[in-house]
């Protein structure tokens, strides 16, 4: 066997995390020229990413960004790692493919609201479901960019559009509920002006075993522009954003003055603090097993209309999908012996002619 | 009890075709099966076919409900299931309506008689009980109640009339092996191993076998030998296309030092694959059940991104999904393995069925031109050569590689020669390790032999980089629109594929030296065609066959092979995709000879077909 001819598992899994300390933002950094609209807020997670992974302690080689079709699927090609561009929404498939032969990787799906909700809503709902050991980021500006303007499963009701010149007539998903339906671990969200929020919310992400999904919101100036005003505006900003802290009360708004209140079955509402107290508040808390708070919580809203959640919603721990997969062959192993080619063949009735 | 009747009173045969037919729930393919393992050890060459109802419940004594296991054993080396049952083991009306038809002249028909009751002849149409109307005056018939029998031989354990009921396929397993002189120990220990969770069915299964095996000799039932045939030595075994396909990505895997990877959505009649592939993880198998279609092929060719052996498996519908994948492979330039075992017709079709009909699809199923290497075993056991093949050449190549089996290869059984390891394939896979280029590492830079760039696999510091669907710079990988870049990106994707013809055997010919006609083949029509080669042999033809077993591309002396003879006629499964493509490359005039009936050809059939164009009709 030639020295180059080491099976990916010797070369993987084994070897210590060295090689780490020393990486920089600039190291992240490719010679391709950015190629997204000026103003657009896929730079500012790009920037985000490439300050958060270096804090990782995981060297550059073995990181992978994986991406399917759309503005925000070009993210591979500015990131100065093991990067793939796929094909239209297929890229969780795929990511799935990476991740559960390869554990010794850190795996991250770029995808936008067409590609992940839309061509690629089955891949993405299943690799949540397994709980595949992917860090899944949808960046969700409410429209197709890169074919120019048409409504995607995001855009709210009654949208005008190219494709809907009378308006969209469909009801959009909310990422976050989808997301906690398909049975997700981790789920967040957060939005690209955010500098503050959102690379802490990316460590976060990046630090949970298993497929972590994380809603950005992102502006796409060219054909959405504003599609967050409520969001991002002077006013909007403290009146609107409702920062989720695990184990906190959850208050927002001017001075905190606004609070959340769970009433009823599963029903939550936006209440004054001073007229209800701080006790009767909602405590946010992540790891509640049960996701129908979260779940609530994440329809507080029916869009970044009004005030609505950021922040981690869910944070649980499941068996990661290719280390239990590891598990079944280690097991399989031990209790049938390692693989025995010839014992295979010559398996079942056999008999000798001579 | 005796284990066989003495040879003397045996008439000798030299073959023999036996189709047992019956409900789907009377055990038929078990009893056909367990008979092909007891003709095995006897010592017999043999192929067999399994025709399974096209529904999973169809309803109890209807002819969509039969389902039927053909074995033709011989004491001599054959191609092919058989045309014609020269035996029907029918267990009900619905078995012997739907299959008399196939059954040769004269044959010998055993039938379970307790079966013939009103209703059930009525539900099949019969106005009157064949067995008793003179319609079956030209056959051997042999009444057996099998039921009665069957119910008085288990009385003793106990168990219920339904439990009791089915053991009769066990009589008539016991029958037949009495008939034929099969040895009978290996069949009670199989009995035995097979129930041994439930004592009181394993009884009854043991106590029906030997009624039926006792029946046989003490009604002093036609008995016959068919000795045992003259193979090349060495330790044999039976295997099944399917097997043979699962069995031979193990052993790529082994000798590529990867471990291997399936990617698998499940569909008729490739799903055993992924159940084989699955039972084997201590051999490093990973087997992902994938949510559709597309995530199969996709999951595997993130493997092989990742440095593993991708695999997936599917049938013809799946195959149009993955289109779109296949063609990302290869732009991305990565090995993967695409299993396509064909099935009858366009859409849903005959799922359980056989065709050769994806050929021009695994040529050209894709948008923008992107040729893909296609290998096809014509034989169930060479679907184990077929496996190492289609790996060896998508990792020496990096590129996918579309292997085409079909429902006929991967539910039919053969004896198979076991194959010693160092014999296998040796398929040497480097990584790339280091910058290929000064300091920097080019993903497109390719080896001047086999115009293959370099795998390299996350986790090798250094050697970070990034590919995608758009088309690239060669060399670097990076974006290009470049007009001259793309024709060329083109042009070198198409000679990679061509450069594969250097590495792959040049394909044999046998037959007459001064054929008339050359029958070229691909697939599973090989035996079949070499069956009918026989014939027409021994009837004076002056004939010879070619068998493809790469498609793209050819074998690098197919056009020399085809221009040496007058003529060349290419039979297949479909509506001519072969002779076309050959036409098509050669500029040479192919007579097609096509079937598209779901089912095999028979070796009769394409004999007389032969005939007609060689006699110029
Ligand atoms: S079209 Fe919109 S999303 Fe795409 S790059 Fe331009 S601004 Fe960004």
């Amino acid at each position: 066997m030639a020295a180059e001819q080491v099976s990916t598992r010797e070369r993987g899994i084994t070897e210590p995390g060295g090689g780490a300390a020393g990486l920089t933002r600039g190291d992240l950094v490719t010679d391709q020229e950015v190629r997204w609209c000026p103003g657009c807020g896929d730079y500012a997670i790009l920037a985000a990413v490439q300050s958060v992974l270096p804090e990782l302690g995981i060297p550059r080689e073995r990181f992978v960004f994986m991406s399917g079709i759309g503005c925000s699927s070009r993210f591979p090609y500015y990131m100065n790692t093991y990067g793939v561009h796929g094909i239209h929404g297929r890229a969780p498939a795929i990511a799935t493919g990476i991740a559960t032969t390869r554990p010794d990787l850190n795996v991250w799906v770029i995808t936008g609201d067409g590609d992940g909700l839309s061509i690629g809503g089955n891949h993405l709902i299943h690799a949540l479901r397994r709980n595949v050991n992917l860090t899944i980021l949808l960046f969700n500006n409410q429209i197709y960019g890169l074919t120019k303007g048409q409504y995607s499963p995001t855009s709210e009701r009654g949208k005008v559009t190219k494709s809907t010149p009378f308006g969209s007539l469909e009801q959009p998903f909310n990422p976050v509920s989808l997301a906690l339906a398909a049975e997700a671990t981790f789920v967040a969200r957060t939005i690209d002006v955010d500098r503050k929020h959102l690379p802490e919310v990316l460590r976060r992400a990046a630090a949970h075993r298993g497929a972590s999904f994380v809603e950005i919101y992102q502006n796409c100036n060219i054909f959405n522009d504003g599609a967050f005003l409520a969001l991002t505006s002077k006013e909007g900003r403290s009146a609107n954003r409702i920062y989720l802290e695990h184990g906190k009360p959850i208050r927002f708004g001017p001075g905190g003055s606004k609070g959340v209140r769970a009433t009823g079955l599963a029903k939550l509402e936006i209440v004054d603090v001073d007229e209800v107290g701080e006790e009767a508040l909602l405590v946010h808390d992540e790891h509640r097993d049960d996701p129908g708070l979260a779940f609530a919580l994440s329809r507080l809203s029916d869009g970044p209309t009004s005030p609505t959640p950021l922040g981690v919603f869910r944070d649980v721990q499941r068996p990661v999908y290719g280390e239990a997969m590891e598990e079944q062959l280690r097991d399989a192993a031990a209790r049938q012996g390692p693989g025995d080619l010839e014992a295979l063949l010559n398996s079942g009735d056999t008999w000798v002619v001579d | 009890m005796t284990t066989t009747a003495p040879t003397q009173r045996r008439t000798a045969l030299d073959r023999v075709v036996i189709r047992f037919a019956g409900d789907s729930g009377d055990g038929m393919q078990l009893a056909g099966d367990r008979f092909t393992s007891a003709s095995a050890l006897f010592g017999n060459d043999l192929a067999t076919m399994p025709d399974f109802p096209a529904e999973i419940r169809a309803p109890a004594g209807t002819i969509a409900g039969v389902s039927a296991f053909q074995i033709h054993l011989a004491d001599f080396d054959i191609l092919t299931p058989g045309d014609e049952p020269n035996v029907l083991v029918a267990m009900n009306p619905a078995a012997l309506r739907g299959h008399l038809g196939d059954v040769a002249r004269g044959g010998l028909l055993i039938v379970n008689t307790d079966a013939f009751d009103e209703r059930s002849l009525d539900k099949v149409g019969y106005a009157s009980n064949p067995l008793e109307d003179g319609s079956l005056d030209g056959y051997q018939v042999v009444g057996v109640p099998m039921t009665t029998l069957t119910l008085e031989a288990v009385k003793e354990t106990g168990i219920g009339r339904k439990d009791a009921e089915r053991s009769k396929n066990m009589f008539a397993l016991g029958l037949l092996s009495w008939m034929y002189g099969r040895p009978v120990e290996p069949s009670l220990r199989w009995i035995e191993r097979k129930f041994a969770t439930r004592p009181a069915i394993m009884q009854a299964n043991l106590l029906a076998f030997k009624a039926g095996h006792a029946f046989g000799e003490t009604a002093e039932l036609a008995a016959f030998e068919v000795p045992p045939a003259t193979l090349a030595p060495g330790r044999y075994r039976r295997i099944t296309g399917n097997q043979a396909l699962a069995y031979g990505l193990i052993a790529a895997s082994t000798q590529a030092k990867l471990p291997l990877f399936l990617g698998s959505y499940p569909i008729t009649p490739a799903s055993d694959i992924l159940h084989e592939l699955s039972r084997h993880k201590n051999f490093g198998v990973r087997t992902v059940q994938a949510e559709d279609e597309i995530a199969a092929v996709g999951m595997a060719l993130g493997a092989a991104f990742a440095g593993h052996i991708g695999v997936t498996t599917t049938s013809g519908p799946g195959l149009d999904l993955k289109s779109e994948t296949i063609g990302l492979a290869g732009t991305l330039e990565l090995p993967l393995v695409v299993i396509d075992i064909q099935r009858a017709g366009p859409s849903t079709g005959m799922p359980t069925k056989t065709e050769q009909a994806d050929l021009l699809h695994a040529m050209f199923g894709r948008h923008g031109e992107l040729p893909v290497p296609i290998v096809a075993p014509y034989s169930p056991s060479s679907c184990f050569w077929a496996a190492l093949e289609a790996v060896r050449i998508a990792v020496r190549f990096m590129t996918p590689v579309i292997l085409l089996s079909d429902a006929y290869l991967a539910n039919s059984a053969e004896p198979w020669r076991i194959p010693s390891l160092d014999k296998l394939p040796d398929i040497g896979v480097r990584f790339a390790s280091r910058p290929n280029a000064g300091d920097a590492f080019l993903p497109y830079l390719r080896d001047e032999i086999t115009l293959a760039r370099p795998w390299a696999v996350p986790g090798t510091p250094g050697l970070e980089h990034r590919i995608g669907g758009l088309e690239k710079a060669d060399g670097t990988g990076n974006i290009s629109y470049d007009p001259d870049n793309h024709q060329h990106m083109t042009l070198m994707r198409h000679a990679r594929v061509r450069a594969i013809a250097e590495d792959i055997e040049p394909l044999e010919w046998r037959g007459d030296d001064d054929a008339d006609v050359l029958v070229l083949g691909w697939g599973s029509s090989y035996g079949p065609i070499g069956a009918a080669m026989r014939r027409l042999r021994q009837r004076g033809y002056r004939i010879a066959h070619a068998h493809l077993k790469h498609l793209n591309p050819f074998p690098r002396n197919t056009g020399e092979v085809l221009r040496r003879f007058p003529r060349v006629v290419v039979p297949e499964m479909n509506m001519g995709q072969l002779a076309r493509l050959v036409r098509a490359e050669f500029l040479i005039d192919t007579v097609s000879i096509t079937k598209v009936a779901g089912r095999p050809f028979r070796a009769s059939e394409l004999e007389e077909r032969i005939v007609e164009v060689m006699d110029g009709r």
